[in-house]
């Protein structure tokens, strides 16, 4: 279970700084599937930095199962389960797609497993094994072995910062029948950051994070509604 | 008889412990042979006039291998040595070859190996050099490499130089001229530490029509230590040559690279590239939240980037 509570980060700039992210409170259960959506520059993305330790609060608390977890690193809070794949992730010259999903998993990983990974985010695995996750991968090949690398790990919260990002149509099927399965089995809670009406239809409950606050939260039943009202509104997800 | 860390050293610089049991083999320690062995196909034998081996791979010889590492594990020994390939026609052979001081002591350890290859027509050479220095000494590791390659019609040539950790100072001195469609790759890899220094100068001529060559240089520079990248691909013909040059730089390090490209024909096509920067940030936090320390993203990534 991941509990936010009272959640601020706040960057130098103008007399008292920028508030990227306001007084956020939001508890995500263990079992469920969170879709976070939102204006672009909402502050989707610094949230889920939040929560991985790669920004820390200046305000709040992070609690992971009941503990607090604010004050670790990165990587104590990746060892306590916490995983992220970027929105932009990076490439790495000389790093195998085998290499780079054994070091997620943490052990060197069999053959027909790292392809299970792979078939499963829709890259032809065989093909991909042994290529070098650089520049000679694309935008959407380089997300989709992101994705990858998240379903390699046994996770407690597994955050996917916008995962349909440059992925065909076709592959974006077979992701989400992954995140359907595979996430559901892997992961214990999952937060997926995303504007794809598929993606939220998988969602148990639903957080509209706007001008860096909870600007709507709630089932799929009830926020899909307001939400299509907003929209047809034309004046996006603005509070009041 | 070979020492235990004598066989060590071997074994991080020509993947063998100690005398290979079957193929063509040289082992040098300390400026004399510790062992050699000839087969039907490959012949080494030891010069008359100055020191080294003349190694010859009769025309047509399929697959196979000859080792030549040099160990020294003698402070203070200043060993200059004089390899000469003679590679027939159509052979196809793998030349393991490679370096490594042991120095203890508070004297110089230095060796130069001056290797002349010349590769006959449609002939295939796979080559490894691998340097390495370690020991407790104050005395500095040294390696002075000049190599030479003089390619016939056809012939392919893939180089693969690897300086791993521990020399303190080298001087690379890379030649080669192509016939006509004769095939060079150099993959030069590279990492400095302390306040090492490295150069390396690269010509390559591409004289035959045909002929194409690709130079990459990759390399890590940790601490006060300075590096400097001088390569060179000079097009006489209508051929096609490559040069990248990609270095991390860390710490207090310096790095610079020069690759130069020259055109004295109108079909020649050469193309440059050189980056020089720090490991990205992104690559370090990403290896962390997959539960990495960062020093231990950072030895990850530098392991990559050089393999
Ligand atoms: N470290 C930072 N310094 C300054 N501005 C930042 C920083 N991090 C995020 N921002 C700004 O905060 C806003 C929210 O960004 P982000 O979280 O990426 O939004 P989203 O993912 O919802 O599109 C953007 O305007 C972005 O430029
Ligand atoms: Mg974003």
């Amino acid at each position: 279970m991941l509990e936010l509570k009272n959640l601020s980060f706040t960057v130098d700039g103008g007399e008292r700084g920028t508030e990227i992210i306001r007084d956020v409170s939001l508890t995500v259960n263990d079992g469920e599937f969170f879709v976070i959506t939102g204006p672009n520059g909402g502050g989707k993305a610094t949230l889920a930095r939040l929560i991985m330790g790669i920004e820390r609060p200046t305000d709040g608390q992070i609690l992971l199962n009941g503990r607090e977890i604010t004050g670790l690193s990165v990587t104590e809070r990746a060892r306590l389960g916490v995983g992220y794949a970027f929105q932009q992730p990076p490439r790495f010259k000389g790093m195998t797609v085998r290499r780079l999903l054994s070091l997620a998993h943490g052990n060197p990983l069999p053959e027909d497993v790292c392809c299970e990974y792979l078939t499963n985010v829709g890259l032809c695995s065989r093909e991909y094994l042994n290529r070098e996750v650089d520049n000679s991968l694309s935008g959407g090949e380089m997300k989709r072995i992101e994705i990858a690398t998240l379903m390699a790990r046994d996770l407690d919260v597994a955050i996917f910062d916008e995962p349909e990002a440059g992925i065909d149509l076709w592959s974006f099927s077979v992701l989400v029948k992954t995140f359907k399965s595979m996430s559901r089995r892997k992961h214990k809670s999952v937060i997926i950051i995303s504007h794809q009406e598929r993606i939220m239809q998988l969602a148990d409950r639903l957080a509209v994070i706007a001008d860096g606050t909870v600007a709507d939260l709630g089932t799929k039943e009830e926020i899909f509604p307001r939400l299509m009202n907003d929209l047809n509104d034309n004046c996006g997800f603005r509070e009041g | 008889m070979l020492e235990n860390f004598e066989k060590e050293l071997l074994k991080t610089i020509a993947d063998i412990s100690g005398l290979p049991d079957a193929g063509a083999f040289n082992i040098r320690r300390n400026g004399e042979s510790a062992g050699r062995h000839s087969t039907e196909n490959i012949t080494i034998e030891p010069k008359k006039d100055k020191p080294g081996i003349d190694i010859r791979v009769m025309p047509f010889t399929s697959h196979e291998a000859v080792h030549i590492p040099v160990i020294v594990t003698e402070s203070g020994l200043n060993d200059v040595v004089y390899n000469d390939f003679y590679i027939g026609e159509g052979a196809e052979v793998r030349i393991v070859a490679g370096c490594g001081i042991h120095n203890n002591g508070e004297c110089d350890s230095r060796h130069d190996g001056i290797h002349r290859f010349h590769i006959g027509k449609n002939a295939k050479v796979t080559y490894v050099e691998k340097h390495y220095g370690e020991g407790e000494g104050t005395g500095a590791r040294i390696l002075n490499p000049v190599t030479e390659v003089y390619m016939d019609e056809g012939a392919e040539c893939e180089m693969e130089m690897v300086q791993i950790k521990g020399v303190d100072s080298t001087v690379r001195d890379t030649k080669a001229h192509l016939a006509e469609n004769a095939r060079l790759l150099i993959t030069e890899r590279l990492m400095t530490h302390g306040a090492q220094t490295a150069r390396s100068d690269v010509v390559i001529n591409l004289d035959g029509d045909g002929s194409s060559a690709q130079i990459i240089s990759r390399s890590v520079a940790k601490d006060t230590s300075e590096q400097i990248f001088y390569p060179r691909a000079v097009g006489n013909s209508r051929c096609r040559a490559h040069v990248q040059c990609d270095s991390i730089i860390m710490d207090s390090a310096k790095i610079r690279s020069i690759p130069e490209i020259a055109a004295n024909h109108c079909d020649a096509q050469i193309v440059h590239e050189a980056a020089i920067g720090r490991i990205n940030n992104d690559q370090l936090t990403k290896l962390c939240t997959l539960g990495m320390t960062p020093e231990d993203a950072e030895q990850v990534i530098i392991e990559g980037f050089l393999s």
